[in-house]
């Protein structure tokens, strides 16, 4: 696995790009989408509200106008329709009151006709207030004034709230007024009915802030101009108005404001903003919980696929390394047999002139005049010794040669279970000599390979007299062992040498590469091996112990046909 | 006279003259060429010769190409190969193309006379073999 390898930072580091190239490009688009549409939304939702609470509003508004018209109307009807006189009788404007309580329910409480000094002449109703004096009454001195008057709600004699509608009228040059109370409560239902959600509710004030309407709660409004409500230092252009602020307890709040009444009384609706925009907030909700399981999802999705995708690279790369190693192994060794063929050719050539030319010494030393001579042992010891190297350097020659380009023998089919028992024959006086066993453990029947029996004998014959050079002074065991092994025959060498060192194990096969003295080997035994093997498409592997020995594992392609239907040790 | 006459046949000049040497010493005669075109004409000039020692690796004409050219032009004549890099291909090879036979430098002064020696020997008997076919045909015609 790559987390163990040395490329791990690397691969960590590419996990992590795309991790974050995955989030990236999915989420930067979602949200660059989720924003505009939730922004737009909330926009277009916010003006729906602020349209919706306003129609409500001016409705509510027209209603209550209306209503108020209307007691109006009525009680101006009345005092129209009757004379002063006629209203001034007790008992007939109890038949009003009633007739005017039979058509519109309980919203008159009482009827009163006052004169011009305040006093009440006449009255119906349910209190008693038969002589009661109004000059000093706000309404009164309003009336007197205006003709008509709606008054703002007020204790009154009565210790109740209510308010009034009165009517100015002459008789003769006498004014008179005829006043109607307004039932509070049926007037409160025509704004307690405005609730809206949780939150929303509608009060009147007057132009002092003075509550005209009662709440659920007791709430009272900032005193000043209309509550506060409207800023009163401007004029004001329009009737119905909304606006968003803090409310006394710092919650953003909805406020609709409504004038009423000619200006007198300010209708005012309330509601707290997180419960305007309820469903917005539901919706954000939901949409934020989409969000966050898409964005786990895609989270999940490009861990699993980097971890996949990078597990995938390092696979590749492995093999890719591998073949790399292989392609650079073969190509190494093709330019060294390149090297070696020239090598070869320009050395045989000189070393062959200068052994010619001891040769020719040694000839002209078997001349007569020269048989007396005291250094004649030496002399040919010496020329000897010339030959000798020389053979030594068409030795070397040879084996570079036969590693270059193989020693070129034809290829055919063999079983090598022969060859192994041939290179065992061919070596075991060697072996008896340094105290190694051979033991063979073949399995029979197997196919044949397609190979160059001498190539074969030099791989097997070069192992063994490394084994056996290794084991020279302790003695010891050489191993063969062969086996079927899926469309592989597989050798093993394994001797119980001194192993090789870890630190030069992947060297051996190069060519010159030697532990031997100075003269003993040429380094290129394994590489010959390594040659012939790569050459017919086998594999030549190493396991070393130090201390416990070394094994050989060759795996050669089979090309033949089995000999034998099972396979047994012998 | 000489055991054979050869011609001996390398573009290394210090080889041929100590080969020279020493095979005179063997009292072979000895006659040189330093290349293919130049072995070829001495050929052309001189009967005598029985063997040609040719080396394989030469600039210009190389070895095997001299060896076609004297099979073609002098059947009778035989030819060792000699080389500096053998390997068992390039012998057989030559082989084919009719050489005698191949040494590998540098080689044993002794093998390389006896094989000469086999290599006259077959020469002269294939000579002998062709003159007494003639003398078969001479005293058929008259009989």
């Amino acid at each position: 696995m790559w987390r163990k390898s040395v490329r791990a930072p690397y691969y960590k580091h590419l996990i992590r790009n795309m991790i974050v190239t995955i989030i990236g490009v999915s989420f930067v688009p979602v949200f660059l989408v989720s924003v505009t549409i939730y922004s737009t939304f909330v926009k277009a939702y916010h003006e729906k509200v602020r349209a919706q609470l306003m129609a409500l509003v001016e409705n509510h508004k027209r209603q209550i106008d209306a209503f108020l018209n209307a007691r109006m109307a009525d009680i101006l009807f009345l005092s129209e329709t009757y004379t002063y006189d006629q209203l001034s009788n007790e008992a007939f404007l109890q038949a009003k009151l009633l007739s005017l309580k039979n058509n519109y329910g309980g919203i008159f409480v009482d009827l009163g006709v006052v004169n011009a000094e305040g006093s009440q002449v006449s009255y119906a109703g349910p209190f008693r207030l038969s002589q009661a004096n109004y000059a000093d009454a706000h309404w009164f001195q309003n009336v007197m004034k205006n003709q008509v008057v709606v008054s703002d709600v007020f204790l009154g004699l009565r210790g109740f709230p209510h308010f009034i509608v009165a009517v100015k009228r002459f008789q003769g040059d006498r004014p008179w007024v005829l006043r109607a109370t307004i039932d509070f409560i049926a007037f409160n239902n025509l704004v307690e009915n405005i609730h809206i959600g949780k939150t929303g509710y509608a009060i009147i004030l007057n132009k002092n802030g003075e509550m005209q309407t009662k709440v659920r709660s007791n709430y009272q409004p900032p005193a000043g101009c209309y509550g506060q409500f409207i800023d009163c230092t401007k004029p004001i252009t329009r009737e119905v108005n909304i606006e968003e602020r803090l409310d006394e307890d710092g919650v953003p709040t909805i406020v609709v404001t409504a004038l009423l009444k000619n200006r007198e009384w300010l209708l005012v609706f309330q509601q707290k903003l997180d419960d305007a925009l309820a469903d917005q907030r539901r919706a954000q909700i939901i949409s934020l919980f989409i969000f966050a399981v898409g964005g786990l999802c895609i989270v999940a999705m490009s861990l699993l696929l980097s971890i996949r995708m990078v597990n995938r690279i390092a696979e590749a790369d492995e093999e890719k390394a591998l073949m790399n190693k292989q392609v650079i192994e073969s190509g190494k060794l093709a330019s060294l047999g390149e090297l070696a063929a020239g090598v070869a050719h320009e050395i045989n050539n000189p070393v062959a002139i200068m052994v010619e030319e001891a040769g020719w010494i040694e000839d002209i030393l078997t001349e007569p005049e020269f048989k007396e001579n005291p250094h004649m042992a030496e002399l040919a010891r010496a020329l000897k010794q010339i030959n000798t190297q020389g053979k030594r350097c068409k030795e070397i020659t040879t084996k570079l040669l036969s590693f270059a380009r193989g020693s070129g023998t034809a290829i055919r089919d063999l079983q090598i279970n022969e060859i192994i028992e041939e290179v065992v024959t061919l070596s075991s006086q060697r072996a008896k000599y340094a105290n190694v066993e051979m033991i063979s453990c073949l399995q029979a029947d197997l196919p044949t390979i397609k190979a160059s029996e001498t190539e074969m004998h030099q791989v097997f014959l070069n192992l063994v007299n490394n084994a056996i050079y290794a084991m020279e002074k302790s003695g010891g065991r050489i191993e063969f062992k062969s086996q079927r092994q899926d469309g592989h025959i597989m050798v093993e060498v394994a001797d119980t040498g001194p192993g090789i060192p870890e630190a030069i194990i992947h060297r051996i096969f190069d060519p010159f590469f030697t532990t031997k003295p100075v003269g003993q080997g040429t380094g290129l035994g394994l590489s010959i091996c390594y040659g012939i093997i790569r050459k017919m498409n086998g594999d030549i592997q190493v396991e070393s112990v130090v201390g416990q020995g070394t094994r050989f594992i060759i795996s050669l392609p089979v090309t033949g046909v089995e000999a034998g239907k099972s396979g047994k040790s012998s | 006279m000489s055991i054979a006459n050869i011609l001996l046949v390398d573009d290394e000049v210090p080889f041929v003259e100590a080969m020279t040497r020493r095979l005179t010493k063997r009292e072979l005669s000895i006659q040189a060429a330093y290349s293919g075109e130049e072995a070829l004409q001495k050929l052309a000039k001189s009967e005598t010769i029985e063997v040609v020692i040719l080396d394989i690796k030469m600039p210009g004409m190389d070895g095997m190409e001299t060896l076609k050219e004297i099979r073609r032009r002098f059947p009778l004549v035989e030819v060792i190969m000699l080389t500096g890099h053998a390997t068992v291909e390039t012998g057989i090879e030559g082989m084919k193309q009719g050489a005698f036979d191949y040494l590998m430098k540098p080689c044993d002064i002794e093998e390389l006379v006896s094989k000469v020696q086999t290599a006259a020997k077959k020469k002269r008997d294939h000579e002998e073999k062709i003159v007494q076919a003639r003398v078969k045909e001479i005293t058929g015609r008259r009989t």
